[in-house]
């Protein structure tokens, strides 16, 4: 069977996967980009407890490994009486281990911001919240634009995982179609080559156009 | 609800750190594997043949953004298509080093472009060959540099072991995937591995981070 033939026979299965796919990353993207951004600053709070309940997330989420973290919620949580599906259960494990990544560059971000901007709103009166708000989070999102962008592929990679709680994304179906064809290369390299695109056709162009854009709103393109 | 029993805990230890052993031996291996094939992915784009480069930059390119997982799968099951059977170790290695070695060429390439410009005409200026202005001149020059991006890729690599237990190597995940389908107790198999990977891999960070700012004092580098 050449590759054209597979292609026609098994390409509603590999596109049904690829559309899981893409529900799951951009779900864990939300969520991500959420915990992201609260836990980044609460890293930067002053009071000790807020710092220190963020730095223990970040370091435990960074510390064990995803695979562990999804089992873990998968099949540990359910024994605490928080039963989740396990599509939920999917993206919400692989957007808790990306945020806390995220974490670290939102930080990263805010903290390379110029302090001369600070003392400017300081100087011009402006709250705490005003201050980030329009002042230092502008900057410093077009500081974190790019490694967002590596972020954002290794969250689309991580995604792959959730096929081992059987949630029927591309790998899963790719590892279904190899179980029943046996045709490794055709079932795996066909999937390999969608992830690659989605990878750097989707994800990459994006992240420039969202960075040109940003920099374009700040005045700086 | 609930019961945590550690007398279970301390039934299923012993075999949770033999396998604690074997993560640490596949993290180790693939590491070493990656080192490698990474330098030689780094100098490959080194060439002054420009279609080697643009092949060898999107081979890379391919590795990275492509799931470490999948890539174990597709290892695993291409060769015995062609009659060649790995093993699951083998196989895991394979996949393991060339993805972290695609992104220790990055490494290995900031460390080079950070050597001074200087020192490659110096080298011209004394008529040194290609090979030996790469290995005695701007390797070892560019190596400090490296160092830090090389100690998160062994953490990187050792918090993807797990990965490996999908085609059975018998690493941490799978002996608790092995423990709780024998006891049908999750709880503590997992909460266990999850606890060994904590207390292995944030002192190794803390170590990996010392160890950095032992090499650029001595070295006498600021930063």
């Amino acid at each position: 069977m050449n590759f054209i033939e597979f292609l026609a026979e098994h390409s509603p299965r590999l596109l049904s996967g690829t559309f899981v796919t893409i529900q799951q990353t951009v779900l864990a993207i939300l969520l991500a980009v959420t915990i992201a951004t609260v836990m980044g600053l609460m890293r930067l709070s002053r009071n000790v407890l807020i710092r220190g309940f963020s730095t223990c997330y970040i370091e435990f989420f960074r510390g064990t490994s995803l695979l562990v973290q999804l089992y873990w919620i998968f099949f540990v949580l359910p024994l605490f009486g928080v039963t989740l599906e396990k599509f939920v259960a999917g993206f919400v494990a692989v957007g808790l281990n990306l945020g806390a990544y995220g974490a670290e560059v939102v930080r990263g971000a805010i903290q390379s911001v110029p302090r001369g901007q600070y003392e400017a709103s300081l100087a011009l009166n402006m709250s705490p919240a005003t201050r980030m708000r329009r002042i230092i989070l502008p900057q410093a999102i077009l500081i974190m634009i790019p490694p967002w962008g590596n972020l954002l592929i290794e969250l689309l990679k991580a995604t792959a995982l959730v096929s081992l709680i059987s949630v029927a994304d591309l790998m899963f179906q790719s590892k279904q179609i190899n179980g029943s064809t046996f045709l490794s290369i055709e079932a795996f390299g066909s999937a390999l080559i969608i992830y690659y695109i989605m990878a750097r056709l989707l994800i990459t162009p994006a992240m420039r156009w969202f960075e040109r854009h940003t920099a374009r709103q700040m005045g700086r393109a | 609800m609930f019961d945590w029993r550690w007398d279970f805990v301390i039934e299923i230890m012993p075999r949770l750190l033999w396998a604690t052993v074997n993560t640490l031996i596949a993290a180790g291996l693939g590491f070493a594997i990656a080192l490698v094939l990474g330098l030689l992915f780094a100098l490959a784009q080194r060439t002054p043949y420009r279609a080697i480069t643009i092949i060898v930059r999107e081979i890379v390119e391919f590795i990275r953004s492509t799931p470490l997982v999948l890539q174990i799968f597709f290892v695993f099951f291409v060769g015995p298509q062609f009659g060649i059977r790995l093993s699951p170790w083998t196989s895991g290695m394979i996949a393991i080093g060339l993805h972290y070695a695609a992104y220790l060429s990055e490494v290995y390439r900031a460390g080079i472009d950070s050597v001074p410009k200087g020192q490659w005409e110096a080298c011209r200026a004394l008529n040194f060959s290609t090979r030996y202005t790469y290995f005695n001149v701007v390797i070892p020059q560019a190596l400090p540099a490296s160092l830090p991006g090389m100690g998160n890729y062994l953490i990187g690599i050792f918090k993807d072991t797990p990965m490996l237990s999908v085609i059975g190597v018998a690493e941490l995940m799978h002996t608790a995937n092995a423990l709780g389908s024998e006891t049908y107790r999750f709880l503590e198999p997992y909460t266990m591995v999850g606890v060994i990977f904590l207390l292995i891999s944030l002192p190794s960070a803390a170590g990996i981070r010392w160890f950095e700012a032992w090499v650029r004092r001595s070295l006498g580098m600021s930063r």
